[in-house]
C-alpha cells in the first residue's frame, strides 16, 4: 500500500470521524424549530472545532452534503472557514 | 514554626438562634442553646478534665472525669452531657472534684501500661494529660490486680496499630467510626472488665474497616497509633495543606519531623472536610518519596532509545528546540499542551500561558476532557456558570439526596461520610445506578429507591423524572414563572410531557419499572429539599452533556436552586479538576470560561502578556490524537497526566503518541505516557508544592510546601524556562504572583489572593467585589446567565450497543483504596486492598459461560481485548460487567472506545459492547505492553551499570 493511499483512507476516516461528531451536534439540537437548529448546530461547531477540522470538513463535505444528515448540510453555510 | 494544635471543646459546636448565658467559675459566658457545659467552658478557655469527650463526636458521659458541680443541682453531673441554661452557676474545680477525678484516674492507671517513656504516644497522649491535670500521685490498687497489659496487638492494617493493653474503653473510636465515618466496623464485646474495642470477628485487615483514620484521631491515647509515629516519634511541627487526591480537597496538617513527613492530620478548620479524612489523603503519600520517583530531567532522540539523565539546561533546552523545529516544518498548530488536574492552579495556568504565548495556538487541553467537561458545557448552558451550585456542607439541609452515577463512599468517600450522616438523620436517598454501589445498602442506609439503569440509558431516565413531575403537576411553578425562562420552560414542557417520556414508555431502555420511576420522582419532587450529587456515570456517556441538562432542568423544575440543601453537584474526579477548567485549560476560553474569540478578553490578556492571541479554538486532546494519526500533530507537551493509560482506546492513543516528533512528559514517574517520550521533566509531588487547589465546591485552598522538591525546581518554574527557551519571557519569584495575575485577568478571581486565603482560609469563587468573602451557594436570587434556561434533553441511544458479537456491556469506574490511574496508590500500601483490576460478572452471566470466581477471563469490545480475573457477583445486573483501570498492566482503556459526548467530546467509557469468555492466557496488547515496559522505560545509567 502506498503512503498516498494510506494518507487518503486517512484523510476520509477523518472526513468521516468529523462528519460523525456534527451528526451527534444535531441529534441535540434536532428538537428546536429547524432555523433554529441550523444556526446552533454551526454555533457550536464554530465556537468549539478548531480551524483545521472546520477547514477539513468544509473540504470533504461543500460539495458532498448529501453525505451529511439534513440539518449539518443546511448548517454548513454558517460554518466560519 | 510549631505543631498546629486545634482547640478540642469536648462537645460539637452548636448552632441556634438562642443564646443562653451562664456563670463558670464566676466569669460569665453566653454561647448558643444546646451547647454543653464542657464546650461552654471551653470557649472561655477553662479546659474540663475528660477523656471520653472530644468535639468530633457526640457527648457520651462515660469517663466521669469531667465531672462539675452547679448550684442548686445535686451530685455531680458530666458536663460533657449536660447542656448549658441561663442562670446556671457552674463549678469545675474544687476539692471535692479534684478527689472524685483523682479517683477515677487511679482506676485507669491501675489497668495500664507505665511505659510511657518507650511509648508512641508520649507527649501526645490525652490519658498522660489527664493524669497530670488531676495531679495523680499514686494508684492506691497498685497494679497486679486483674488487667489488660498482655492483650496481643494487631498489627494486621499496613498504616496503623491497635495495641489493646493501653485502651480505655473509651468508645471514641467505636463512636468515630459510627458518627464520623459511617462505618460501624468497631464495636465493644464483652460486659464490665472484659469489655473491649473489636472489629468484628475479625482483625482490623479483614473487617469492614475502611481504614479512614477517624479512630486512630479520636484515640486518646496510643492504642491506635499511626505505624508512622511507632517508627518516627512525634512530629515537631506542622503545616496546613491539601490533600492531592480526589476533589473533596481535604485540608490536612502535614506533620514534620524536619523535612520529613511523619503523619498526615486531618484538619478540623478544614471547611471541605471539617476534620474528617480516608485512606488515601490520611496514609496513602508514601508514593512521594517512593523509589519509582524520578528526579533528573532526561532525553532521549527516539522512544526505543534509553533515556539519558542530562541537566535542566539541556533538557528544556532540547524540548525547546524540538518545539521550534516542528513548528517551523510542520506549522505554529502542530504542537500543544494538556494540563494536569493534579496540579495546581498556578501550575496550570502557566501551561497555557504558555501554549497561547509562547506556542502562538490555543492547542491547550485538560484531563477534565475526559471526566467533567460536559459538566462544564451543560451547567454554563442552563444556569451560566462552569460549576457546581453547592457547598458541601449543604447537604446537612438536604431532604432527598439523588445520587446519579457517583459512588461515593469509593470515589469522594469523605463527601458520603457527610452524606450518610445527613442520610441516618431521615433524608430520604434515591440512587440512580446500573450498579447496586454501598449506598444502595450499607450499615444503617438503604437507599428508597434504586433505579439500576442500563449503562447509556441516563437521559431516557432523566427525562422520565421529569415528565411525571410535569405531568402530575408537582413542579414549582412559581419559582419556574420567576427564575426561569418562560418561552425555553414552555417548549421544554410541551416536548417533556410528551408520553415518549413516560416512565412506562422509557423502560424499554432503562429496564427501571416504571412505577419505581414514578414513586423516586414524587419522592423528589414533594420530599422538601432535594439535592442532585452526580459522577462520572452522568458525563462519560454520548450524552453525558445532555444529561447535565437534563439534571439541570429537574432542579428548576422543582425549586431546587438557590438554597442550602438542594442544588446539582458534580462530584469532581481529581482534586483540581475544577481549577484547572477555571484556569484556561480548555482550547477554546480563557480563564474564568471567556471564549478566545471574544477580542475585549482577549485585548486583557493580550495587553498583560505583550502577545497577539490566537482567536481560534484549540484541539482537544481527542482532536491532538486523531491529528497525529493523521500526521499533522507532532509535538505535545503533558503535564502530570498520563493518557497512555487513562484516556479510552488505548492503542489509538498510543498510535497518536508514536507518530509524535516530541513528547514531553512533566511527571513524578516514568508513566505509561513516559514510554512515548523524548524529554522527561521531573515533577513534584503535593508535598513539595506551593499553590492552590481549587475542589469541587469551588473551593479554593493553598496547597503548601512541606518540603523541597526532589528535582530542584517548582513545576510552574520548569514551564516558565521552558517558555523562556522558546522565545517568550515569562517569569515569576513566587507562585503567589502567577495568582496575582490570574486575578486581575479572571473577574470571578479579582478578589483572590494569597493574603486572602490566609485570611480567611479558603475562598469560594466567585470572590470579587460583590463577594469579597466568596461564594458558598450560587444563584441565590438569579441566574448567572439571568433567568434559568431548560434545553430539550431528548433521549438518543448511543451507538455503542450490546449485540449477538459483544453481548454484554462494560463499565468502568474507580475503588476507595486506588486512585485514577493507580500512579499515587499503587505505590502505598493500599495495593493491599486491591491488587489487580478484576471483572464484576453477574452469577447468570458467568454461568452461560462456564465462568467462575478467580477464573482469568478476556474480555474484547471493537477496539480491543484484555484479560483478568473474574469475580462472581449480583452487584451487577445481568448483561452489564463491571472493572475498574487502577492497573496499567491490565490496560482497561483498550476496550474502551473512541466513542464520546456529542458537545465536548468526553469519552464515553461507561458503555462498552464486550464479550466475556474464559482464558489460560493474557491477551496479546498486555504480553506487548509487558515488553515495551522493558524497552522504553530503559535508562542509560542503569543499562551501563547493569552491562558492567
Amino acid at each position: 500500500m502506498s503512503d498516498a493511499h494510506t494518507s487518503h483512507t486517512h484523510q476520509e476516516q477523518a472526513a468521516l470521524k468529523l462528519a460523525k461528531m456534527a451528526g451527534q451536534i444535531e441529534s441535540f439540537f434536532a428538537h428546536y424549530p429547524e432555523e433554529k437548529a441550523i444556526s446552533s448546530i454551526a454555533e457550536h461547531i464554530n465556537k468549539f472545532w478548531s480551524k483545521k477540522m472546520r477547514q477539513d470538513f468544509m473540504a470533504a463535505y461543500e460539495k458532498n452534503q448529501s453525505a451529511l444528515t439534513d440539518l449539518v448540510g443546511k448548517a454548513l453555510p454558517q460554518i466560519r472557514h | 514554626m510549631s505543631l498546629i494544635k486545634e482547640i478540642d471543646y469536648g462537645t460539637p459546636i452548636r448552632i441556634s438562634e438562642t443564646m443562653v448565658t451562664l456563670t463558670i467559675d464566676g466569669q460569665s459566658v453566653t454561647v448558643p442553646k444546646g451547647t454543653s457545659v464542657m464546650a461552654a467552658a471551653m470557649s472561655l478557655g477553662t479546659k474540663i478534665p475528660k477523656l471520653c469527650a472530644t468535639d468530633s463526636l457526640e457527648p457520651f458521659g462515660s469517663c466521669r472525669l469531667c465531672l462539675v458541680e452547679i448550684e442548686g443541682r445535686r451530685g455531680t453531673p458530666a458536663s460533657c452531657t449536660t447542656p448549658a441554661e441561663a442562670g446556671m452557676v457552674v463549678h469545675t474545680q474544687n476539692d471535692r472534684l479534684a478527689t472524685l477525678r483523682k479517683g477515677v484516674m487511679e482506676l485507669y492507671i491501675s489497668d495500664h501500661p507505665l511505659d510511657c517513656l518507650t511509648c508512641s504516644a508520649n507527649g501526645d497522649c490525652e490519658l498522660q494529660d489527664m493524669a497530670g491535670a488531676v495531679g495523680l500521685r499514686e494508684v492506691r490498687y497498685g497494679y497486679d490486680g486483674h488487667n489488660h497489659l498482655h492483650d496481643v496487638k494487631d498489627t494486621s492494617n499496613p498504616y496503623f496499630t491497635y495495641d489493646p493493653s493501653k485502651c480505655i474503653v473509651c468508645n471514641r473510636c467505636v463512636r468515630a467510626c459510627e458518627e464520623v465515618q459511617g462505618t460501624f466496623a468497631l464495636t465493644i464485646t464483652g460486659r464490665g472488665f472484659e469489655s473491649r474495642v473489636k472489629p468484628g470477628p475479625t482483625d482490623f485487615f479483614g473487617s469492614e474497616c475502611v481504614s479512614c483514620g477517624a479512630c486512630v484521631q479520636a484515640c486518646p491515647t496510643a492504642t491506635l497509633m499511626e505505624n508512622s509515629v511507632i517508627a518516627m516519634g512525634q512530629a515537631e511541627h506542622s503545616k496546613i495543606t491539601t490533600c492531592a487526591y480526589c476533589g473533596v480537597g481535604c485540608s490536612f496538617k502535614a506533620e514534620m519531623q524536619g523535612d520529613r513527613l511523619v503523619r498526615m492530620v486531618p484538619y478540623k478548620d478544614g471547611k471541605a472536610n471539617e476534620g474528617h479524612s480516608c485512606v488515601k489523603g490520611r496514609f496513602a503519600w508514601g508514593y512521594a518519596t517512593h523509589s519509582d520517583r524520578k528526579t533528573k530531567p532526561m532525553i532521549r532522540k527516539s522512544i526505543t532509545d534509553p533515556w539519558q539523565e542530562v541537566t535542566w539546561e539541556e533538557a528544556i533546552g532540547y524540548a525547546a528546540s524540538e518545539f521550534k523545529r516542528i513548528q517551523a516544518k510542520y506549522g505554529y498548530e502542530s504542537v500543544g499542551a494538556i494540563t494536569s488536574s493534579r496540579c495546581t492552579n498556578e501550575e496550570v495556568f502557566v501551561v497555557q500561558k504558555l501554549v497561547r504565548a509562547g506556542f502562538g495556538n490555543n492547542n491547550v487541553d485538560t484531563c477534565a476532557r475526559v471526566c467533567h467537561s460536559p459538566t462544564g458545557y451543560g451547567l454554563s448552558t442552563a444556569f451560566g456558570t462552569s460549576a457546581g451550585t453547592q457547598d458541601f456542607k449543604s447537604v446537612v439541609k438536604a431532604d432527598v439526596i439523588l445520587v446519579i452515577g457517583a459512588n461515593p463512599t469509593d470515589g469522594h468517600p469523605v463527601f458520603a461520610s457527610r452524606m450518610k450522616k445527613r442520610l441516618r438523620e431521615g433524608a430520604k436517598l434515591i440512587v440512580a445506578d446500573p450498579r447496586r454501589i454501598d449506598l444502595v445498602k450499607s450499615a444503617h442506609i438503604k437507599a428508597d429507591y434504586h433505579l439500576p439503569l442500563r449503562p447509556g440509558t441516563n437521559v431516557a431516565l432523566i427525562n422520565a423524572l421529569s415528565h411525571v413531575i410535569v405531568t402530575e403537576g408537582l413542579l414549582d411553578e412559581n419559582y419556574v414563572r420567576e427564575r426561569c425562562d418562560l418561552q425555553d420552560f414552555e417548549i421544554w414542557a410541551r416536548f417533556i410531557a410528551d408520553p415518549k417520556n413516560s416512565p412506562e414508555e422509557t423502560e424499554q431502555f432503562t429496564g427501571v419499572p416504571a412505577a419505581d420511576v414514578r414513586a423516586a420522582a414524587r419522592l423528589y419532587a414533594t420530599g422538601g429539599n432535594g439535592a442532585i450529587y452526580y459522577g462520572l456515570g452522568v458525563t462519560e456517556h454520548s450524552q453525558g452533556s445532555t444529561m447535565v441538562m437534563g439534571m439541570a432542568n429537574l432542579a428548576m423544575l422543582t425549586g431546587n436552586i438557590g438554597r442550602d440543601g438542594v442544588g446539582v453537584n458534580p462530584l469532581r474526579g481529581q482534586n483540581n479538576v475544577q481549577g484547572s477548567c477555571d484556569m484556561g485549560s480548555f482550547p477554546h476560553e480563557l480563564s474564568g470560561y471567556r471564549h478566545i474569540s471574544d477580542d475585549a478578553t482577549r485585548n486583557i490578556f493580550e495587553s498583560l502578556w505583550g502577545v497577539k492571541l490566537d482567536d481560534e479554538p484549540g484541539l482537544r486532546i481527542p482532536n491532538m490524537l486523531d491529528a497525529a494519526v493523521g500526521g499533522n500533530f507532532k509535538g505535545i507537551y503533558v503535564q502530570g497526566e498520563d493518557i497512555a493509560q487513562s484516556d479510552p482506546n488505548v492503542q489509538h492513543v498510543t498510535a497518536g503518541l508514536a507518530a509524535m516528533e516530541c513528547v514531553v512528559i512533566q511527571d513524578l514517574f516514568l508513566n505509561e505516557t513516559a514510554k512515548y517520550g523524548h524529554v522527561f521533566l521531573p515533577g513534584a509531588s503535593f508535598l513539595e508544592k506551593d499553590g492552590t487547589f481549587t475542589n469541587a465546591e469551588r473551593r479554593i485552598n493553598r496547597v503548601r510546601q512541606v518540603m523541597a522538591p526532589l528535582s530542584g525546581k517548582h513545576e510552574w518554574q520548569i514551564t516558565c524556562e521552558l517558555a523562556q527557551a522558546l522565545g517568550y519571557e515569562m517569569s515569576y519569584t513566587h507562585p503567589s504572583e502567577i495568582m496575582d495575575e490570574i486575578a486581575r485577568l479572571t473577574p470571578t478571581f479579582s478578589g483572590v489572593s494569597y493574603q486572602r486565603l490566609d485570611e480567611l482560609g479558603s475562598i469560594q469563587w466567585p470572590c470579587n467585589e460583590k463577594a469579597p468573602q466568596g461564594t458558598p451557594l450560587m444563584h441565590i436570587d438569579r441566574f448567572v446567565r439571568g433567568k434559568g434556561k431548560f434545553m430539550i434533553t431528548d433521549y438518543v441511544p448511543t451507538e455503542e450497543r450490546a449485540g449477538p458479537r459483544f453481548p454484554l456491556l462494560l463499565t468502568t469506574g474507580r475503588i476507595l483504596s486506588q486512585y485514577n490511574v493507580g500512579a499515587q496508590t499503587r505505590r502505598t500500601e493500599n495495593s493491599r486492598w486491591h491488587q489487580e483490576d478484576v471483572l464484576e460478572i453477574h452469577p447468570f452471566d458467568a454461568e452461560s459461560r462456564g465462568i467462575k470466581t478467580g477464573d482469568l477471563v478476556s474480555v474484547a469490545s471493537r477496539a480491543g481485548d484484555i484479560s483478568l480475573h473474574a469475580e462472581i457477583t449480583d452487584r451487577v445486573q445481568p448483561g452489564v460487567v463491571y472493572t475498574t483501570f487502577h492497573h496499567a498492566v491490565t490496560g482497561a482503556n483498550v476496550i474502551t472506545t473512541d466513542n464520546s459526548d456529542w458537545a465536548t467530546n468526553c469519552p464515553e467509557y461507561k458503555v462498552t459492547a464486550v464479550e466475556v469468555r474464559r482464558t489460560n492466557h493474557y491477551s496479546q496488547w498486555q504480553e506487548r505492553n509487558n515488553e515495551e515496559d522493558k524497552i522504553m522505560r530503559r535508562i542509560a545509567t542503569d543499562h551501563v551499570e547493569a552491562a558492567e
